[in-house]
Formats: C-alpha cells, sequence, structure tokens
C-alpha cells in the first residue's frame, strides 16, 4: 500500500511539475509544496492594515495572517448592559487605532504599534454576555460529543477578542493592551495562541498545514459561497473555537497510506484519494482494485463532506505548539475556528457524523469548545455591540 | 471611536488672538471668513483621554495642537466632575514631583504641546464621583483673553507614570501624597 501510494506520488509531481525531478529524489518530499514560490516582496509585511470598520467585522472572511492569539473573558459580576457598553467603546477605540498601526490611547508601548502587519480584532460575544445585558443570546453552547474530553481550562467565555497579525508582537503587543482595557469589566479565561506559515512563505489562499502534517480547509467554500455559509443579512456571524489535540505520538507510528486513508486525502497535496490535485472533487464511488471505495467512508473528508454553501463551515484554524513533556511528548494541536452564519444548521450537523464515525478521531481530541456571537462590525465612531447594547 | 478632535472655542477667539501678540497677518487672517459661520480653532485637543479613578486625584492627558499663528495660552481648566488644576512635573529634591504650572501652558503658534503621563497634565484634584473605565469626562480649557475649548475624554484603566504629588502643596496631607496622574 505505501509503496505502491509513494510511486503515485513520485509520478505525480514529476508529470505536474518537471522542473522538480530533482527534488523527487528526496522520497519523502511532499508534492504539495514542490513549485519554488517566487519570494513576494517583504517589504509591506510590516505595514499591511487590513480596515477595522465596515457592515462586517474583519478577521472572519479576511485571509488569515501568520499569528493568531485568541482571548476568552468571564465578565465580573458587576458588568451589566451599562458597563459592556464602556467596555466596548474602550476596546473597539484599541483596535481601531492598533490596526491602523497607531498606538491605542495611553498606550505606554506606543513603539510596538508601528508594524500592523494586518492586523485584526475580531469581538465575539459568548452566552454569558447576553446574559448580562439582560438580552437574549443568538448562541447557545455546544451539546457534549462522545469524543470530546473537554477540560473546563479551555471552555467558554462571555467575551471574546480574536487577534490576528503576520507578526507575533504586533499580536503580543494588542494582547497586552486589550487585555488592560478589557480587565476592570472581566477576568481572562482562556488565551489560546496559535500560528499558520509566515506571511510570503506560500501564496496567498493557500491552504494552511496542520501539525498532523495535513492540508487544512481545502474543502472550505470561497467567493460567493464563502459570503452564503459565513454572513448573516445584519453582517453577524458566529464562531466556534475548539481546542483540538493532536496525538501526535501515535500518529507517528502510521504509515503515510494509513494516515491518507484516516484522512482521505493525499499528504502531500492534499488531493482526494479518487483524485490527482488539491481541488478535485472527491468521488466517492471509485473502487479500487479491491473493490473498496477509494474515498474510505471512514475517512474525515467522506465524514465532514459537505458541498451545499449554505450548509459549510469557514475553517479558519491556527496551530498551537507549547512545551512538550519531560518525555519530549508534544503538546500540540489546532486551535480550530469555525465561522458560519448559523451553528445549529451548518456546524452541529457536520460536528455530529463526524463524532459519530471519523478515522481521525483517533488521533484528535477535543479539549476545549467555547461558542460566539460576532456582532457586526461598526462605523467609524460607533462601537462593536451598539446596536444591541446601547 | 474616532480620534477625537474637539473644535469648540468661543466666538471670541478670533478677535482675541490678535490682542494676544500674535504675529498680525496671521491672527487676522482667519477673522473675516470664520466671522459669518464657525469661529476659527485656536485650539484642538487631540486623542484626549482621562486616567480612571475609583478615589482621590487623578488626570487628564492629550495633545493640544495649536493650527493658528499665534501662540496660546491655557490658563486654567474646568470640569463638572472635579476641581482642575493645571500641573507640570520638575525636578525636586533629586526626584520628579508635580506642581502647579506657573503662568498656563503656552502652546506656540503652529505647535503641539503633549499632556502625558510624566509630563504636563491637566489634575483633577478631587472627583465628586469615581471615573470608571469608559465613562467620558467633559473639560473647558480657558484661554488667555478669555476663550475656552471644550472636549470630551474617555477615561482608561492606566497604572503607568506613578509620580509623587510635591508634598505640602495645597495642605495636602501626606497620606495622598502618592497620585498616580
Amino acid at each position: 500500500m505505501t509503496l505502491r501510494r509513494r510511486a503515485l506520488l513520485a509520478g505525480g509531481a514529476a508529470a505536474g511539475l518537471g522542473a522538480v525531478a530533482a527534488c523527487s529524489a528526496t522520497p519523502s518530499s511532499p508534492e504539495g509544496e514542490r513549485p519554488a514560490v517566487v519570494p513576494a516582496s517583504f517589504t509591506d509585511i510590516g505595514t499591511g492594515i487590513v480596515p477595522f470598520h465596515g457592515p462586517r467585522q474583519a478577521g472572519v472572511t479576511t485571509e488569515p495572517p501568520a499569528h493568531a492569539a485568541f482571548l476568552s473573558f468571564t465578565l465580573s459580576k458587576g458588568t451589566d448592559r451599562a458597563a459592556l457598553g464602556r467596555m466596548l467603546r474602550l476596546l473597539t477605540d484599541d483596535a481601531a487605532r492598533l490596526t491602523r498601526g497607531e498606538p491605542a490611547l495611553g498606550d505606554t508601548e506606543a513603539e510596538l504599534a508601528v508594524h500592523p502587519s494586518r492586523l485584526t480584532v475580531t469581538f465575539g460575544f459568548g452566552p454569558g454576555l447576553y446574559r448580562a445585558a439582560g438580552l437574549k443570546s443568538p448562541v447557545t453552547d455546544l451539546p457534549p460529543f462522545t469524543v470530546d474530553r473537554l477540560e473546563d481550562r479551555w471552555n467558554g467565555g462571555d467575551l471574546l477578542l480574536q487577534i490576528c497579525a503576520d507578526d507575533a508582537l504586533t499580536v503580543t503587543h494588542a494582547q497586552r493592551m486589550l487585555i488592560k482595557d478589557a480587565r476592570p469589566f472581566g477576568a481572562i479565561r482562556w488565551v489560546q495562541r496559535g500560528f499558520r506559515r509566515s506571511a510570503g512563505v506560500h501564496p496567498a489562499g493557500f491552504t494552511q498545514r496542520n501539525v498532523l502534517g495535513q492540508l487544512d480547509g481545502t474543502a472550505n467554500p470561497r467567493d460567493a459561497a464563502m459570503d452564503t455559509a459565513v454572513w448573516n443579512p445584519d453582517g453577524s456571524t458566529s464562531l466556534v473555537v475548539r481546542r483540538i489535540r493532536a496525538e501526535i505520538e501515535t500518529w507517528d507510528l502510521l504509515s503515510v497510506g494509513d494516515k491518507e486513508n484516516a484522512v482521505g486525502r493525499r499528504m502531500g497535496s492534499g488531493a482526494p484519494l479518487s483524485g490527482t490535485a488539491e481541488f478535485d472533487e472527491p468521488d466517492f464511488t471509485k473502487l479500487d482494485d479491491t473493490g473498496l471505495p477509494v474515498m474510505p467512508d471512514f475517512s474525515h473528508v467522506a465524514r465532514a463532506r459537505q458541498t451545499d454553501p449554505r450548509l459549510k463551515i469557514l475553517r479558519r484554524p491556527y496551530n498551537y505548539d507549547e512545551a512538550p513533556d519531560a518525555q519530549g511528548r508534544p503538546d500540540s494541536g489546532l486551535v480550530f475556528a469555525a465561522y458560519q452564519a448559523d451553528i445549529d444548521r451548518q456546524f452541529l450537523p457536520i460536528q455530529r457524523r463526524l463524532a459519530e464515525k471519523d478515522l481521525l478521531n483517533e488521533w484528535t481530541t477535543p479539549i476545549g469548545s467555547a461558542v460566539f456571537a460576532i456582532p457586526p462590525g461598526c462605523a467609524e465612531g460607533g462601537w462593536i455591540g451598539e446596536p444591541v447594547l446601547a | 471611536m474616532p480620534t477625537r478632535t474637539v473644535l469648540v472655542v468661543a466666538a471670541v477667539t478670533c478677535a482675541l488672538l490678535a490682542g494676544c501678540g500674535g504675529s498680525p497677518e496671521t491672527a487676522a487672517a482667519p477673522a473675516p471668513t470664520q466671522a459669518s459661520s464657525a469661529p476659527a480653532a485656536a485650539l484642538t485637543v487631540r486623542d484626549p483621554w482621562v486616567k480612571a479613578a475609583d478615589t482621590g486625584m487623578t488626570a487628564a492627558f492629550g495633545t493640544l495642537v495649536n493650527e493658528t499663528g499665534a501662540d496660546v495660552t491655557i490658563t486654567g481648566a474646568t470640569s463638572p466632575v472635579s476641581p482642575m488644576e493645571l500641573h507640570t512635573m520638575a525636578m525636586e529634591d533629586g526626584k520628579m514631583v508635580m506642581k502647579p504650572k506657573e503662568g498656563g501652558f503656552v502652546i506656540k503658534a503652529g505647535a503641539t504641546h503633549e499632556l502625558g503621563p510624566g509630563g504636563d497634565h491637566l489634575m483633577l484634584m478631587q472627583p465628586s464621583a469615581p471615573i470608571k473605565p469608559g465613562d467620558e469626562v467633559a473639560f473647558t480649557l480657558t484661554l488667555a483673553g478669555g476663550g475656552t475649548v471644550a472636549f470630551t475624554a474617555v477615561a482608561k484603566p492606566f497604572a503607568g507614570a506613578q509620580e509623587s504629588y510635591a508634598p505640602g502643596m495645597h495642605g495636602m496631607p501626606l497620606a495622598t501624597a502618592s497620585a498616580h496622574p
């Protein structure tokens, strides 16, 4: 099996990319990243600005930059609707300034604000925030799934700030500034930091690779389908954040063929096992020499498959990689962030199918879970949440 | 919230500037065109903010921008929430302390003047109620000659620049000698 797939890998690489014959001599070289990407200009990576203001919040359908911090807060008892307004005015003002590459008001490290690096700050409201305001929440916590091994330290939250930028120090500075202004109103519940490939490593739109080596997000909706999947007419959406631990020690024991069967895609190219290129449509009717489906029905792709844009989700995950333990076992995985217009309609059916049967569950363990409504964006002079909280 | 630039100036300002020692051509120039509508802004306050405080003294900051051709002197400040003083920082007995600014703040023609932690600031001597993070606090600056500039500052949680208050000033008890502007 493994040998056959190796042969296919080499053949695919040679056919698609004659120029890389020298590279394919290395048997372990994945074909997906073969073409040498012409280095983009690096001069604008630090200066890139993603507009903060607008009817939809930035940082959702924005091409994900390299670094992210997800900050979840538990509101203090005294944080009522009026206090929420004060908090969100402060945080909105901070976000608007920092994303422009300007220091926040009272910024004690103003010199760290000068490289926005496509900084975005995205606000999410958990069920508890609506409770504190005396309002009905548009989102509810996910039901338990049999695969869950949730740890309370990664669960829930009343307020979420998703901070993303192509520079880790920019994220750090924004995180510090926003926490300073948020903490009179609540306490940190959890912080999850994550990363993807650095800016310039891949061309824009390239599917990210997770710590298990998989291309992650191939099936994401794009263009008009992304709009349909993600946005409500009022500019709102919703976010599910799941911390998914990768069981890398046992994953490492698998052959490439076994890994590919678990996912339903080739490790190198991300192509479905029934096809040759990443974006080929999987063919679940195709049979192999022995009469079995080429795309195993227990594979992740087969279980997660959804073609209707109204039912798809936008995966916007970041990898995490904390310090290994004394035995060298990694603490790595995915800060799985999924955006969709409606969690019940889109996220839950997919998650139920995966929890019920997905071979990849053997090597992935959900250890944290939280849901947030993502309110519409705001115009200059307004603040995030103003229409519901003012 | 956009950058807070507040352009409220008493109508008397333009006329008064001429008498304040500004260069004749710049001080006089805007008056005719502005007279029929809004008065020219002698001074704007950019990015104002005030340090939130549960109790005791606190301070307001921002950038004073003088876009006119004449120097502008701020002689005082008022706020509905507290008695106010204009303060500066000075070296006394080997350490920086804050003290009232003699003669007020002078903002040169076409220049900016930074009010910030560790420097010149507007001191709220005794707020009548807690100034909570995110509160909007109204202030009015008084200019030499009688003009005024009103602005609103947002309250921010801020722990930096813990200057010492010059001991003995205004009979302040030593217990409150460590103000945190």
